[in-house]
């Protein structure tokens, strides 16, 4: 039993180190450690700019254009990028529709999809929830009826995070209402979001920022040849990719990062307080969530070293999504705490990067602390809220 | 990056689950802990001749040469078969500090027989007034020319109305809390001046209150150096304490299990008690809590192997997940047990005891936590 790396291992986390430290666009680290939310145009370039350095896909195989990177290098590169505060992927592209394409699609579809996935060239956004199918997705009534080689899609999704600037939507619809179970009759299909008959609205979330959408499909004609698989097969699809986005939440790199900074921040006075060091009430908060954050890391260390040994990830993986987002929402907590007062201020146009210093209310992560905590409300709801997560781990774990 | 165990560990594992599975029911393990000892000899012999109280010592010493994986290998069957022989208080508390403080001559008197189960002993590290502080010692030793004269109390001595040997913390010099001037004196507990009062823990298990009155103890019997002991004291301690989390993970999973197993045989109101969400829900938290439990067990075990700096953080993190989390379990099986839970017959109560003493002992959650806040 040991921890330790080889030394490829090694070397291959130094060079992912300096690629972050010493190449990546410094202003987007800059802005990701003062929490202020990225533009479009930033998330375009450096996900250009990770593709050009080949690391375009951390988890797809080399025939696609992937690292082909095994789970230890994917997970030591995660590790970096949250240690670099480097943003995580845009998922939808990359680590949801992709792989569902190079598993499932035909060749025509790996060759007019991938290459623009891994480039960054098309914007993906996901077309699951619907205003009436939440948690219980196979409810979803999203139609779409076969016309010569099309189909007519009609219906609406909802929560579709970035929509405004997506150019394509992978969706859930459903093909046929003639079956057996509910899961039955769903197919997964592809759509071009510029088009006629497409809208979407907006939806303002509680902290304020424009996240997510809801898309209308009004007679949206998409031809057969966007279908990805069989007909009344994209329920299995789609749950396969669910598990990819939930590994995603669980987000343990980050929080690793984050509480070190709190911890780092709690030593310091800021605008002449008293060093929240001194508290014993928030340092015990604190050593409790670097507890809670230790077994995280090595329940997801264990599983990571059953996948490297070939086997399947033991049960063991399926608590990281609720124990991670629990942790993610109470390391939210304990920022909003430290910055008391200096939580409240609600001034939206300080979270541009040419905002004047010395107008800045508070400091730029106290003031930004409560809207991450509001907007994290989000993280034990999506993916699966964390009751379905608990349902799944009893039916399919316990045997309950 | 491994976490699986190699093969000499699978052996082990494997020798202790068949015994357990084969000789060691919970009918089998009442009568034991109703004895007058509270243990069965036959049993300790069987440790013995299978090598298992060899695990920690070196080889030069006659031992297994095994680290903190092996014994967490070994404590969390023996927490998965509610084993109430004096595991700890020999081989891991007496043990733990005569490997470590003890001369060669030393060692031959009392840890070899200890090793081959001929003699029973136990660390007093507890004072009554001190609660989980182990430089509170006021017990004394006086110099009384090549000898030394002890005075003071004891408490919760675990295995001490058996023990013939006590390694006994007493202040050789500086106040009651200091951390200098504490040495560690090996009594027998048959010389004059030391009283027993022997009793049963509610965990099944033996324990004694020990006074030591004008007790003379020849200068050859101090173990290491007079006023160094409690470096030693405080690795014993931390063995120790990898020793119960490992046990309180079998018992906490074991726990589960029988949870598990109960709800889906109860039938109420026509279905097994299993599909009820507001019981899954439970059952997965204390899944969740055995396994994030499990997962710091295997951190702090392998950082007290390679003995670096961050190995009393893993321990305190470690004693603090198992006090808040083996509360848990342990209270959520009896729950969800309900009238069959709070009886004394089903051995689901007393894998709660035994869980509900280890919380207790060597530092509650509070106490590591506060450790840790730093």
């Amino acid at each position: 039993m040991n921890v330790t790396f080889s030394a490829d291992d090694i070397a291959f986390r130094a060079e992912v180190r300096n690629y972050f430290e010493n190449e990546f666009p410094a202003d987007i680290l800059e802005k990701q450690r003062d929490s202020i939310p990225l533009q479009p145009e930033d998330m375009i370039r450096w996900h250009k700019h990770i593709y050009e350095k080949g690391w375009g896909a951390p988890n797809w195989p080399t025939e696609y254009g992937g690292t082909g990177w095994n789970s230890v290098q994917k997970y030591l590169f995660a590790d970096e990028q949250a240690r670099a505060s480097a943003p995580p992927f845009l998922p939808f592209g990359v680590s949801m529709v992709g792989p569902i394409i190079y598993t499932y699609g035909n060749e025509e579809q790996k060759k007019r999809f991938l290459p623009d996935i891994l480039e960054f060239n098309t914007w993906w956004c996901q077309g699951y929830s619907e205003p009436g199918a939440g948690s219980d997705l196979a409810s979803l009534k999203t139609r779409a009826d076969r016309d010569g080689d099309h189909y007519v899609v009609n219906g609406t999704k909802t929560w579709t995070t970035l929509g405004q600037f997506a150019d394509w939507i992978f969706c859930l619809v459903r093909t046929s209402s003639d079956v057996a179970r509910r899961q039955e009759g769903i197919s997964f299909l592809l759509i071009d979001m510029k088009q006629a008959g497409v809208s979407i609205k907006p939806i303002i979330l509680l902290d304020g920022e424009h996240e997510v959408n809801e898309v209308h499909f009004d007679n949206v004609r998409v031809p057969v040849e966007n279908l990805v698989g069989e007909e009344g097969k994209g329920w299995t699809y789609g749950k396969v990719l669910l598990q990819h986005e939930r590994t995603g939440i669980a987000g343990v790199a980050g929080s690793k990062y984050r509480l070190q900074k709190l911890r780092a921040n709690a030593g310091k006075s800021i605008k002449g307080a008293a060093p929240l060091s001194g508290d014993r009430n928030f340092m015990r908060k604190v050593a409790a969530a670097e507890v809670e954050l230790k077994a995280l890391e090595y329940t997801e260390l264990r599983t990571l070293a059953s996948v490297a040994s070939g086997k399947a990830p033991g049960p063991e993986s399926s608590i990281l999504k609720i124990a991670g987002t629990e942790l993610r929402q109470n390391i939210d907590a304990l920022d909003v705490e430290a910055a008391a007062y200096y939580a409240l201020p609600y001034v939206r146009a300080q979270y541009a990067t040419d905002f004047p210093e010395d107008e800045y209310v508070g400091a730029h992560t106290e003031t930004n602390s409560s809207l991450v905590y509001f907007n994290d409300r989000k993280v034990s709801i999506f993916g699966g809220s964390n009751e379905i997560q608990k349902n799944i781990i009893a039916k399919h774990v316990l045997g309950l | 990056m491994d976490f699986s165990l190699n093969e000499v560990q699978l052996m082990l594992a494997d020798s202790i689950e068949k015994f357990v599975s084969n000789d060691y029911s919970f009918e089998a393990r009442q009568k034991y802990s109703d004895s007058a000892s509270g243990y069965s000899k036959e049993v300790w012999t069987t440790f013995a001749e299978l090598g298992w109280t060899a695990v920690p010592f070196s080889e030069d010493d006659g031992g297994f040469g095994g680290g903190p994986v092996d014994m967490m290998v070994v404590m969390e069957r023996f927490g998965r078969g509610l084993i109430v022989e004096p595991y700890l208080a020999n081989i891991v508390l007496a043990g733990g500090v005569l490997r470590r403080a003890a001369s060669a001559h030393q060692k031959d008197a009392w840890m070899s027989p200890i090793i081959g189960g001929e003699l029973q002993a136990s660390l007093a590290f507890v004072e009554p007034q001190a609660r989980y502080e182990l430089a509170d010692v006021a017990t004394t030793a006086r110099r009384d020319g090549d000898a030394w004269i002890i005075n003071g109390d004891k408490g919760y001595v675990l295995n001490g109305g058996n023990a013939e040997l006590l390694i006994v913390p007493a202040r050789t010099g500086g106040q009651q809390r200091d951390v200098e001037g504490i040495g560690l004196f090996a009594i027998k507990t048959d010389a004059a001046g030391v009283s027993v009062r022997d009793y049963a823990t509610i965990d099944g298990q033996r324990a004694a209150e020990i006074s030591f009155r004008d007790v003379r103890v020849a200068g050859d019997d101090l173990l290491g150096t007079p006023g160094e002991g409690l470096a030693t004291l405080e690795a014993a301690i931390a063995d120790a304490t990898l020793a119960v989390c490992a046990e309180a993970v079998g018992i906490m999973t074991v726990l589960t299990e029988k949870t598990i197993e109960y709800a889906k045989s109860r039938v109420q109101f026509g279905v097994p008690i299993s599909s009820f969400q507001a019981l899954q829900h439970r059952m997965v938290e204390m899944y969740t809590a055995c396994e994030q439990s499990r997962s710091l067990l295997m951190w702090a075990a392998m950082r007290c192997a390679d003995d670096d700096e961050k190995s009393a953080q893993a321990i305190h993190s470690l004693k603090y997940q198992i006090g808040v989390s083996g509360k848990r379990v342990g209270e959520e099986a009896v729950q969800i047990h309900g009238g069959m839970g709070v009886t004394w017959d089903l051995d689901v109560a007393h894998y709660f005891k035994r869980l509900t003493a280890i919380t207790l002992m060597f530092g509650n959650a509070d106490w590591h936590l506060d450790h840790l806040a730093g």
